[in-house]
């Protein structure tokens, strides 16, 4: 049973936007290094619902599980701390903060030699240390360093030659990778992407496929926000499709795929998944 | 003897003058998001122009309102037009700072052209008062009940029933999609703008008229109740600024009758923090709103910092060091002490509001802290100077972060009213708190500066001591940058919500900038006692908190070298070309806007 642990379970999961349900009662199993991938279209609620799991936002109802525990309404910082990373639809970097410091904030949990969990007193001690840096710090944050590189490694020549250039300076596709690169250094047990590939290039977009691939492989769990078919359809164990805040499929790729109701969701908002991604790009 | 009617009418006629500044500002923050923190000055200038009317012209009380109303309306256009509309696509704290920047000139010139003597302004209308119930009310009360009522029927009506009112409701509503419809975004802000300034105006003029007194510093008193009337009623929402105006006329009248008159203020700010920390969105914002989506554009203007090569700082510090060793005036040494002085406080201001993003308006507030604490410490206690002055400095860090804790969730401007709001709470305390700050007589006899028991006393001392303490907080500080925390801080400032999804306490961070900086400022603001042997509640003001703004903006935001070369530029460049200083703030003033609307970077660079 062990490979079938559930990682995150959302019951009943509700959001409620003044007279807008943006999230109704969504249910959702993901088990130990699975990968679902969700779609709908454009307003259908995805983005919300990784709000509610990440804790950027809180449900009206529902609760969420993570590793069996209940972590419902908890605050984004407690669900970092407990390995859940995600990137951001929009792409959120740090744009004056170099490569290398944006994903190494990535690994701001990680940090043991500079803050030592002391109550109360913690803070001031990880004031003191960053000013003192004894060698204990140094050697962590050397350590971290060479890790960074080892990540960024991952996307080729595309981020080791910019690791000190600051973000915002850095084109809109190398911006993802680094929010991916971050997300990575958090060493996350659940990982939640919010739409990748979104305004990449078919080049960029097969590399980050494969990206994915790799790290589903690596046995890492995965929540997949993804508007191009092809690619949810290769990586998916499951797909959930959701329009107006409900979920109105679930299955295997191709089952969903020729399900009526998803065609009718999509055709019924005028956007195809291919035509929105070239809008957004 | 006044009956509670009296302090009720009161309340509600003080009230009403505050609605007519509030209202502005919830039109204006509805539509641009934003703060506009002139709105004071166009208060002040319509009580001048108003004065000029009465007083010069002779012109009769309808026609002094349509004068006033008019002309202020211009002001405002005028800030708009040239103010801020250049500023739309700029980084978010750059109107912030304009509207900061505005109102300082705008205080200036009516302060170089009237004096800054306080006049009075005659009330046009006859003395006299009519018994209502126990109460009484005069002409003068009706008449502000009355231009009230009508300025908010007025505008419902143009709101309601215009095309252009249209306009400003649907841009307030989703100012994108209603450039999307069509609607001219310019047009609006125009409109909004004008209306703004012209009920600001005839406040002014009222209450010029009600006290029988107008001088400069009404402008920032009138800008701080006027922000407190609209956040306590929602920030952008036009009814509930009227609400939150009356309330805060009625907590103000209350408070001044069970406590006395020195209270009136402190009852005001005390509200806004209340409200501010228990219900930023005001007293009746519907359901818990959504934290705001994705903020386009960064917060502040990204830039390559200055690269200045090691041995150019170490000679640099190398010829301040032995610069008394050369015979130099005492005028410039003097000059120096002041700049190293503003070097620590700016130190402090860039890190908070530079590195971590917290733009604050009060920080005059923890030199305050500093100075009080290392004078009572060394006079009361006997301390000796040295620690004292530590004291001062832990006591800044400590306080100060106290202070502003309840507020570590706000964001953007709001931190910004904050932190006035504390900063004049703290000096209504200072004021109030005789028994321990010896209130308005203030603390004089404080010991001049000494170290080891050898008593520094000579400006050559002086200034080695201010400098070598300066370059060692800006050192501290240049090695907190480079490790986790300077990028833990900056981080937060350029995207809290990523911050917190990685993991980034914004209490625990904004802690540690806030105690960091405070014990920067608390320094400075402790060795200041001790060389002017004297200070009160208004040694440290907010003047020196714009002041400490424009310095951090001038040298670059969060830019260490940036704030000691800024401090020097500030301090020494009026002293070099022999600016008087009735002058001062005004060229401060104006170099605050030109640096935000031409180099938002400052000379060194953002880091
Ligand atoms: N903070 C918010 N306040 C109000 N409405 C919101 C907010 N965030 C999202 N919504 C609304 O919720 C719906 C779902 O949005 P979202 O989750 O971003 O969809 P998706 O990611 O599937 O495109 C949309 O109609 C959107 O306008
Ligand atoms: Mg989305």
């Amino acid at each position: 049973m062990a490979e079938h642990a559930p990682m995150l379970t959302l019951r009943g999961l509700t959001r409620r936007f003044g007279g807008l349900t943006a999230v109704d009662a969504i249910d959702l199993d993901l088990a130990k290094g699975g990968l679902v991938s969700i779609i709908g279209p454009n307003g259908a609620g995805k983005t919300t619902l990784f709000n509610l799991v990440t804790g950027l936002d809180r449900p009206d109802a529902g609760t969420v599980h993570f590793e069996g525990q209940d972590i419902t309404g908890l605050p984004p910082e407690r669900l970092a701390a407990g390995g859940i990373a995600r990137t951001f639809q929009l792409g959120r970097v740090f744009g004056n903060l170099s490569v290398m410091d944006n994903v190494l904030i990535g690994a701001h949990t990680r940090l043991r030699a500079v803050k030592p969990a002391v109550p109360v007193i913690g803070p001031l001690l990880e004031l003191g240390l960053a000013l003192l840096r004894p060698a204990s710090v140094r050697d962590e944050e050397e350590r971290l360093r060479e890790e960074v590189k080892a990540i960024l490694a991952r996307f080729g020549e595309r981020l080791l030659p910019r690791i000190d250039q600051p973000a915002y300076s850095l084109s809109y596709a190398n911006r993802r990778r680094v929010e991916i690169a971050r997300a990575l250094a958090l060493k996350p047990r659940l990982l939640l992407l919010d739409e990748p590939t979104a305004g990449m290039n078919p080049t960029e977009t097969t590399e980050m496929q494969g990206l994915v691939a790799e790290l589903k492989a690596e046995g890492l769990t995965i929540l997949l926000i993804e508007h191009k078919l092809e690619m949810v359809m290769r990586l998916s164990d499951r797909v959930i499709v959701m329009d107006e805040g409900r979920k109105i499929a679930e299955g295997p790729g191709e089952q969903v795929r020729g399900d009526p109701k998803v065609i009718e969701a999509y055709l019924g908002h005028g956007l195809s998944g291919s035509g929105e991604q070239e809008s957004a790009a | 003897m006044s009956s509670w009617l009296d302090y009720t009418i009161n309340g509600l006629i003080v009230g009403n003058v505050y609605a007519l500044v509030a209202v502005g500002l919830a039109l204006i923050f509805g539509v641009s998001r934003l703060i506009n923190f002139a709105q004071g000055s166009i208060y002040l200038v319509g009580a001048y122009i108003g004065w000029v009317a009465v007083v010069q012209l002779h012109t009769p009380l309808p026609l002094t309102i349509i004068v006033v109303a008019v002309a202020a309306a211009l002001v405002g256009l005028i800030i708009e037009r040239f103010g801020l509309r250049p500023l739309q696509n700029s980084v978010r704290i750059a109107p912030l700072l304009a509207t900061i920047g505005i109102s300082f000139v705008l205080d200036q010139l009516v302060m170089l052209t009237f004096s800054p003597n306080p006049r009075a302004l005659p009330s046009q209308l006859p003395d006299v008062r009519f018994q209502v119930g126990g109460g009484t009310i005069g002409p003068l009360d009706l008449l502000i009940a009355g231009v009230g009522l009508t300025s908010a029927l007025l505008l419902f009506v143009f709101l309601r029933y215009s095309k252009l009112g249209w306009a400003v409701r649907a841009a307030s509503q989703d100012r994108d999609a209603a450039m999307q419809m069509g609607v001219d975004v310019n047009r609006v802000n125009q409109a909004v703008f004008g209306i703004a300034a012209a009920l600001g105006g005839v406040s002014g003029l009222l209450v010029g008229m009600y006290y029988n007194q107008i001088d400069t510093a009404m402008s920032l008193q009138a800008t701080l109740k006027g922000v407190v009337a609209e956040v306590v009623g929602g920030a952008g929402n036009v009814p509930g600024a009227v609400i939150g105006s009356l309330l805060l006329g009625l907590v103000e009248s209350y408070g001044v009758a069970v406590f006395g008159t020195s209270y009136r203020n402190l009852f005001a700010f005390l509200l806004l923090v209340v409200v501010l920390v228990l219900r930023p969105n005001g007293l009746f914002a519907s359901a818990r709103q959504a934290p705001p989506e994705p903020l386009t554009g960064t917060f502040i203007a990204p830039s390559r910092p200055v690269r200045i090569p090691r041995w150019a700082l170490l000679a640099a510090t190398a010829v301040f060091a032995v610069l008394p060793f050369f015979p130099v005036s005492f005028y410039v040494l003097q000059t120096l002490i002041n700049a190293w002085l503003l070097g620590m406080l700016a130190l402090s201001l860039t890190l908070v509001a530079g590195t971590i993003g917290q733009v604050s308006l009060g920080h005059a507030a923890l030199l305050a802290i500093g100075a009080y604490t290392s004078a009572l410490l060394s006079l009361t206690l006997n301390v000796p100077v040295g620690l004292a002055i530590i004291g001062g400095g832990l006591m800044s860090a400590a306080l100060g972060t106290a202070l502003i804790s309840p507020s570590f969730r706000l964001r953007g401007h709001y931190v910004s009213i904050a932190t006035l709001a504390i900063g004049e709470i703290v000096s209504l305390v200072i004021l109030n708190w005789e028994s321990v700050t010896r209130g308005p007589i203030g603390i004089s006899g404080i010991p001049p500066l000494s170290l080891f028991g050898y008593e520094l006393i000579s400006p050559n001392s002086i200034y080695g001591f201010s400098f070598v303490v300066m370059v060692v907080l800006a050192l501290l500080q240049g090695r907190l940058l480079s490790s986790h925390l300077g990028r833990s801080f900056r981080a937060i400032r350029d995207d809290d919500i990523a911050a917190r999804a990685y993991g980034l306490s914004l209490n625990r961070y904004k802690s540690l900038a806030f105690i960091f900086g405070g014990f920067a400022a608390g320094v400075s603001g402790g060795i200041a006692a001790h060389l002017y042997s004297y200070i009160n509640h208004e040694t440290f003001n907010t003047q020196q908190s714009i002041l400490a703004l424009t310095v951090v903006i001038l040298g670059g935001l969060g830019n260490v070298v940036g704030a000691i070369v800024g401090a020097v530029a500030l301090v020494g460049l009026p002293e070099v070309f022999r600016i008087a200083a009735e002058y001062r703030i005004l060229i401060y003033g104006i170099v605050l806007l030109l640096l935000v609307r031409f180099r938002p970077q400052g000379l060194l660079g953002t880091i």
